[in-house]
Formats: C-alpha cells, structure tokens, sequence
C-alpha cells in the first residue's frame, strides 16, 4: 500500500509542475507568439486576417532607414565590445597579477556601472560631452557602451581567472619564458572562454540599449532600438513584428552556435 | 648560498642562511610549515628576491637574474601543468620557447616521457591525468631544459600515501640517472631521511642542522632537530661528573625528570654543573617483563606500567609511566612469530633499558 501511495503522490507532484512549467512558458514566451504571428498576416491593424509575407519584402527591400539604422548598431556592438574586452581583460590581469595599493577599491569603482540607473548614466555622459565638446554622434555612443560594457567583461574574465592557477605563471617563467611570452603563451589560452563570453555579452548588451543610447546619440547615429522607439511613435508598424521575429530567430542562431563553441573550448582546456 | 636573509614586515622568513650545496646531490630542505624553506626555495628559482645575502650556483651571483635566465627548473607543489595543452605541449613548451627544430622537440620529448614513464599519454590533457601522472609531466617538463638544478617543492605532498613511496623512490632513480644537483623541500622528515644524501634542518628562518641523514638522526645538534626528526624522548639533564671512558667520555647526568642519574657516552668532555639535553631514541631501549639477570655499569634501568601499548603489525611501542610519572616511549620491533600476541600489555609492570652509548647529549645549553 505504502508504494501505491507513494507513486500517486509522485505522479501527481509531476502534473503539478508540468502545468507550471507550461504557464510559465506561456507567459514568458505568448507575446513573442503574438509578434511571429502579426508578422505573417496581410492586416496592419492587430489581427490575423491571411496569410502573407510583405511586411518581410517591405523589410527586406524598402527598409534603408531600419538598415543604416541596424548597421550602426551592428558596428557600434562589434567595436565597443571588442574594445571593452580588451581593457576589461587587461585590467582583470593586472589586478590579478601585481599588488598595488587600492587594489580593492579598483574593484569596487569598476562595478558602479553595473548598479547605476542607467538613467543616471546617459545623463552623466551626455553632461560630460557636452563639457568637453564632443559632438553627440556615433564616437560617443561607441565611448558610452564601452564604459558601460567594461563591468561585464571584467566580471567574467575575473571569475575565470579566479580558477587561474598563478603556479603556472611562474612555471611559465622558470621554463624561459618572459613576462609577455608567459601572458601570451599561459594567461590567455587559459581565460580565452571567459573573454570570449565577456565578448559576446557586451555584443548583446550594446545592441539592445537603448537608455544611455538615446542620451548620447546626435543627428544621423540612430541605432536600431532608436529607430524602432520612433517608428513606434507613429503606430507599430507590422514591419516591426517581422524584424523582431528576424532578429529572435538570428539571436537564437548565434546563442546555439556559441553554446557549442564555447563548449568545444572548455572541452579542450 | 651565503647569508641570504628576507624578511616580511616584522617577520623575518629566511635568517642569515648559508648553505652549501655540492653538485650532483639530493639535497633537502626539510622543516615544519612556515620554516622558510620555500621561501629558500623561491629564492634560488628567482620568484623572490633576498633582501641581503648571495645565491651563487657554478660560482656565480644568480640574484640579479630574472627565473627565466637562471639554470634552475622547479617541480611544483601544485603541478603547475597549462590546462590548455596536452602532455606533449606542456613538456615541449621550453623547447618551443627556444624555437627548436620540430624533429629534435619530438625526439626530445619521447626521450623525458619514458624517464617518467608515460610514454602513450603525449595527447591527454592534465585534466585527464591522475595526480602521480601530473607530477610525472611536471618533472619531465623541469628536466627538458636540462637545468643544473632540479627544485622540487614539496611535489609529492597532493599525492596519497602509497603512490608518494613509489613516485619517491622513482625520483631517486632519475637522480641516479642523470645526476644533476636535487634540491628537494619536504615536511615530511621521513621522506628527506629516505632519499637524501644531505639535509638541511630548517626552522624559524635559520638552518639548525646541515648533515647526512644518518648525522641528522643520531647526532641531532638540537633539541628542536631531535624532536622533528623521528620520535624520541628528550629530557634537560645536568652533568654531575665526566670521566674519560674508552675512547670518549663517560658522563653521569642529573635527569630531574627521571628522578635519578643516568649514564651517556659524549665525545667532549663536560664540566660538572653544565645544563644540557638528553636524548635516547624509542627503538634503542630495550622493554622486558623481568629485569635484566646481570647490570652492567653503563646500563639504565627504569622499572614502569605499560600506560598505552599500541600495536602497529611489524612493531608496538608502548608509552611507559615510571616511577617518577614520567612517559617514556619505547618502540619494539616483532621480529618473531607471536601466536599469542605481543607479551607485554596494558598495565603490566616492566622494565626498560638502555646502554649508554645508545643516548645522546644533544645541545650544551650553556657554557
């Protein structure tokens, strides 16, 4: 009897959470649905009328401001998260490698990005600019998502190197290696995975802002989220729900594609 | 080396120490955690830097070079192996840093993997290696080079206690094999005594004892050497008369703690009233249930009650309360069969012994 009772008790613990789960799901994922949907109907109003595939022509062939819109977001992510990369790696290694004083404090400025309001941000570095005179455009867009993408670099190239075995520095050194052979040939290799996540975050991070985005931006730098906040001013345009589905459908692409990538480079390492 | 001394803040590491260290020995630096010895160690590597003092290797100062530059590879503690590349890559990695020809890298390689005995592991990765096999890469990786000295810090104290015996007496074999110098870091006193030809007894920064492991053992030159080093009982003692006694001197000793005179042969002579330390090793007393038929004159005796026998298979050794409440330690070895069992158990009356050559005054405490 006692395992009959149990196997009930389990079965239904299972139903339970099936039916969770799938609200859950629903929720996160029903309104996307809606937007694949829309994207597909010949209407422009809200409503699935028939079948039809214009709002992708229109996208496709008739879209030049979406497109320069989208090519400034493109090269603003790539740029931006290539550079903050590098500083963010560079700093994670040398405040790993050499003790100096205010080491900690180092560390705890690095991360107010992270928790400002972004608000506060784009209204800091449009203030800032403007002192300096730098005229708003694309330079200080690619200088703000920069800034504010250096926190998330440095954060998951410090937790790789928190695994970083120091030893092998010196291992490194003591078998005729100098201090550039030693980052080059042993640090490196080795925080690569972390790096590249760092990478591909701040890719991800600088496409979709829009915040700080829309305080820093000047005359012909709009970026993609620019453009669709203002498309969306004179009504959503179906246009919209066919973009959006292309870009979920690309980012999905990408996100599996670096899953398996970064997953062949821990393997190896 | 000559007077290197380092210090951090207030706590001074490594205390005017010289060694020298001929060519082609085992030599180990053996002391208790935090002793220096690493410290010592790092400094002959080149990861630290002494504040004052010569490191002078084939009769050159190798303070101002950089670890790079100097003819010393060190086996790591921690292995040390680069997680990013297979064994073949991590033992070529000095050989491509010296851009060698691929032909003479791979013969090379080949060569170091059977002295460490992993041939066929040359594409795993460290993480795919056991313990044992890491520490095998890392060696072969340190002797590539072929280094005048081989620093090994500590390289066997990651690994479990059977395959430490094996992998130690394997390393003593290299040694014999290519007979560079050996400067081997331990805590572990029995590894240093195993394989050693010299040890340095380290402790607080200062070297208390350079010597052979058998000097190190019998003729320990402090009271400290006397206690790390195996086990022993060590008692203060005051020299009560000194006589000359064969070819040494026969000294009669005060042992308060003992609560009698005992007898011990010295090779110096000692002044009446001189404060030393005594100290007799567990194996060299002798137990039995009777006492001895006939008492020679340069023989202790102490009668006791077992207060803890502990039975270890091919040896027991018994913790002997004497009459004074004293413990001394006694360690007998079985050398017969015992269908019964050992003879000598808890809480029986006994006897222990011993000749006084078998003692040992270990360090004049003042003179």
């Amino acid at each position: 009897m006692n395992s009959v009772s149990f196997d009930t008790r389990t079965r239904h613990g299972a139903t339970f959470s099936n039916v969770v789960l799938i609200l859950v799901i629903l929720f996160l994922f029903l309104p996307l649905f809606v937007i694949i949907t829309y994207s597909f109907s010949a209407s422009k109003s809200m409503e699935f009328t028939t079948f039809s595939l214009k709002w992708y022509t229109q996208l496709f062939f008739d879209s030049d401001e979406l497109w320069s819109a989208f090519l400034n977001s493109a090269v603003i992510a790539l740029s931006s998260a290539a550079v903050a990369t590098v500083i963010a790696s560079g700093a994670a290694i040398g405040i790993m490698w050499y003790r100096f004083k205010g080491r900690q404090y180092i560390q705890i400025l690095s991360f107010l990005p992270m928790v400002l309001p972004e608000v506060i941000i784009g209204i800091s570095m449009l203030i800032f600019f403007s002192a300096v005179r730098l005229p708003l455009g694309l330079i200080t867009i690619f200088i703000a998502h920069t800034t504010f993408n250096l926190p998330f670099v440095y954060l998951l190239v410090t937790a790789r190197l928190d695994e970083f075995d120091i030893s092998t520095v010196e291992a490194a050194r003591d078998l005729g290696a100098n201090e550039a052979q030693s980052l080059v040939k042993v640090v490196i290799p080795s925080i690569l995975p972390g790096m590249l996540s760092g990478f591909l975050m701040a890719v991800t991070m600088s496409l979709e802002d829009f915040v700080i985005t829309f305080f820093v931006s000047g005359p012909g730098s709009t970026t993609l989220p620019l453009y669709v906040y203002s498309m969306i001013r004179y009504g959503v345009s179906p246009v919209i729900n066919a973009l959006s589905f292309v870009l979920i459908l690309s980012i999905m692409l990408i996100a599996f594609a670096m899953r398996r990538f970064l997953k062949t480079i821990a393997a190896s390492s | 080396m000559k007077n290197v001394s380092r210090s951090y803040g207030t706590f001074k590491a490594l205390d005017d120490v010289s060694i020298e260290i001929r060519k082609g020995e085992f030599f180990s630096l053996l002391g208790p955690s935090g002793c220096g010895k690493t410290t010592l160690l790092r400094s002959i590597a080149g990861f630290d830097t002494p504040d004052e003092g010569v490191i002078e290797l084939d009769g050159r100062n190798i303070i101002p070079y950089p670890p790079e530059k100097r003819l010393v590879n060190t086996v790591f503690q921690s292995y040390a192996l680069f997680p990013h590349l297979n064994v073949f890559e991590n033992i070529a990695f000095p050989l491509r840093l010296k851009k060698e020809k691929e032909s003479s890298v791979r013969d090379k390689v080949a060569q170091y993997l059977k002295l460490v005995q992993l041939s066929g592991h040359e594409h795993k990765k460290p993480a795919m290696l056991s313990g044992g096999q890491k520490q095998r890469v890392a060696i072969a990786r340190a002797l590539i080079n072929e280094p005048s000295v081989l620093l090994l810090d500590e390289p066997l104290s990651a690994l479990d206690a059977k395959l430490r015996q094996s992998l130690l007496v394997e390393l003593d074999q290299i040694h014999d094999k290519i007979g560079i110098t050996f400067i081997y870091v331990t805590h572990d006193q029995s590894e240093a005594l195993s394989v050693s030809d010299r040890i340095a007894v380290m402790n607080e920064g200062k070297v208390l004892q350079t010597g052979t492991p058998y000097e190190i053992y019998e003729s320990p030159a402090t009271d400290f050497v006397a206690r790390f080093i195996g086990e022993t009982n060590l008692f203060p003692a005051t020299v009560v008369s000194c006589v000359p006694f064969e070819q040494t001197h026969m000294s009669t000793l005060q042992v308060d703690a003992l609560g009698s005179v005992i007898r011990v042969t010295d090779d110096d002579y000692l002044e009446a009233g001189t404060h030393v330390s005594f100290t007799v090793r567990p194996e060299k007393l002798k137990i039995t249930s009777h006492p001895p038929l006939t008492v020679s004159k340069d023989i202790n005796l102490f009668s006791g009650i077992v207060d803890e026998p502990i039975y270890s298979g091919f040896q027991s050794k018994y913790y002997v309360a004497l009459a004074c409440g004293t413990i001394i330690k006694v360690i007998q070895q079985h050398a017969t069969y015992m269908d019964e069992g050992p003879a000598i158990n808890w809480k029986d009356s006994v006897f222990v012994s011993w000749s006084a050559e078998d003692g040992y005054i270990v360090e004049v405490i003042d003179r």
